[in-house]
């Protein structure tokens, strides 16, 4: 029993790092962007939603959609003040920006909220759990944490497919020069791929900023966690980076189970297996364009 | 006044210029055919009405307008489409998709997928097939669709038969009347004469940028047309 509980606390836990990878996968599937800048943003919103929700008396879940419309709005701001230009740049212009403006984000945070460890506290719901049978319990925040992964990777899934705008979306992935020629806004489009993800990686700051302590440097250990859910997954996957994220979690879990010390070993251990063994992913792309 | 008029048009790749004062005039439903060698300055031409290339000299109206300052995304609203040079099929997408991509403007007209079906058969059987799994012919059909898609006013199509079978050419240009007749002025550029002279009202042929031949289709000869695109002697 105590294996199938390391497993299913591992799912629970890889929901977490699939709602934090999902807009990195986004980001990188639409432009191409490798977003270095994602865990210091997911901290920020950590950082928000706290501020939030102790200078007002609203409800935290109200203050964490505030966070993540605020988060979306500065994430097109973003791409079409800086992004887009460094798009032009080439291939490795956008990775040194994002780089650049991780530091400056995590130094900004530590100037203003200082290297203290803080928490998000979301009181009786921390440590409230449900007994399935003896030995196995899920937590109900963790639970949660999953559930709101996948409603959002399958609403974001589900607006590329189903919608018009989703459709450009692709079409602009593909070819943005041929995109511009049906009438589309290949910058506008974007911009809107990155405020989807900035807003999805806002919430992902949110719950793990309820889940454990954080303090401003606390993005880059989530960063590549994210990045290994992606790689996992499949690049540009978001079904692909969901399961990369439950991989890693039950890689971490069943590591942790075996010796305590070797959970985190554990999963890059299973992230450079993926790597040397299905360097696409386990879900990848069909097409690349 | 004409669809789509063009005055002493300069169009350069920097320093290598393509086109050298170009006049041309394209009337409402009429359907006109731009011939001309490689490196005459065609898909140059296409470009620059499509607002992907900007002129350094010389103005581009679109029904009475001067377009200089319309971006190429949004002359798609104006009503011009370009079926591009190499077709630039959405690859990820299917043939469904990318029809309905070429609607994102949402103008209004004749043209929806039921009708885009009809003028190409051949796609309503492929409708779920994705771009980079189809033959270069159904490739050309689904981009010619996909700008049919926009209700365009004037359909600009480059090269339609390029690295084409001809069987595979035949059934693209047997499609092109029934564009016409919804009313869709279209501006055809092509190398291959034969299917140029039979679709077209009229010819404007280009050599180096420049227009050596101009005239109603039914006026003219093979041989002139020839010898005007290679520039082997004055054209008549």
């Amino acid at each position: 029993m105590t294996w199938v509980n390391a497993v299913v606390q591992g799912l629970l836990l890889g929901g977490q790092y699939a709602l934090l990878a999902c807009g990195l996968s986004l980001v990188f599937g639409v432009m191409r962007i490798v977003n270095l800048a994602h865990g210091a943003l997911a901290v920020t919103a950590a950082y928000l939603t706290l501020w939030l929700s102790q200078r007002t008396s609203l409800p935290l879940v109200v203050c964490l959609v505030a966070s993540v419309l605020v988060f979306a709005g500065v994430g097109y701001l973003l791409q079409r003040g800086l992004l887009n230009r460094a798009l032009r740049g080439g291939e490795l212009a956008p990775l040194l920006v994002t780089f650049g403006l991780a530091v400056i984000v995590v130094n900004l945070l530590q100037e203003i909220a200082t290297a203290n460890s803080r928490s998000i506290s979301i009181g009786g719901l921390a440590t409230s759990s449900t007994r399935i049978v003896d030995g196995l319990s899920i937590g109900v925040f963790s639970l949660l944490t999953l559930v709101v992964a996948v409603a959002l990777i399958g609403l974001i899934q589900l607006f590329l497919s189903r919608t018009a705008v989703g459709r450009a979306m692709r079409a602009t992935s593909d070819d943005p020069g041929a995109a511009r020629l049906m009438g589309i806004d290949d910058r506008h489009m974007y911009g809107l791929a990155t405020a989807i993800a900035v807003g999805s990686v806002a919430a992902a700051g949110a719950f793990l900023g309820m889940s454990t302590q954080f303090t401003p440097g606390y993005g880059d250990l989530v960063l590549i966690f994210a990045f290994e859910a992606v790689i996992i997954g499949g690049l540009g996957s978001l079904w692909g980076t969901l399961l990369g994220g439950l991989v890693l979690g039950v890689a971490q879990t069943v590591g942790a189970q075996v010796e305590p010390a070797y959970g985190i070993l554990f999963g890059h251990v299973v992230f450079l297996a993926v790597l040397a063994l299905k360097p696409s992913g386990l879900m990848p792309r069909t097409v690349t364009a | 006044m004409p669809l789509l008029e063009l005055d002493g048009v300069d169009a350069a790749y920097g320093e290598l210029r393509a086109l050298w004062g170009l006049d041309l005039r394209v009337e409402e439903g009429e359907t006109l055919a731009v011939v001309g060698a490689n490196g005459a300055g065609k898909s140059t031409l296409l470009k620059t009405i499509a607002g992907v290339m900007h002129p350094t000299a010389g103005r581009v109206r679109f029904d009475g307008r001067d377009v200089a300052d319309v971006a190429d995304h949004r002359r798609v609203a104006l009503g011009i489409s370009l079926v591009p040079e190499g077709r630039r099929i959405f690859r990820s997408l299917t043939v469904q998709e990318n029809l309905q991509v070429g609607a994102y403007s949402r103008r209004p007209g004749p043209w929806d997928l039921a009708a885009v079906f009809d003028a190409f058969p051949l796609l309503a059987d492929r409708r779920n097939r994705i771009g980079a799994h189809l033959s270069g012919g159904e490739q050309q059909a689904t981009a010619i669709g996909r700008a049919l898609m926009a209700n365009p006013r004037l359909l600009l199509l480059d090269e339609v038969s390029l690295g084409l079978a001809p069987v595979v050419v035949g059934d693209i240009y047997r499609a092109l009347p029934t564009i016409a007749a919804k009313g869709t002025t279209v501006l055809v550029v092509e190398q291959d004469l034969g299917q140029a002279l039979s679709v077209a009202d009229r010819l404007q042929c280009l050599l180096e940028g420049r227009t050596v031949l101009e005239a109603p289709a039914v006026e003219l000869t093979r041989e002139q047309v020839a010898a005007a695109y290679f520039g082997l002697e004055e054209a008549p």
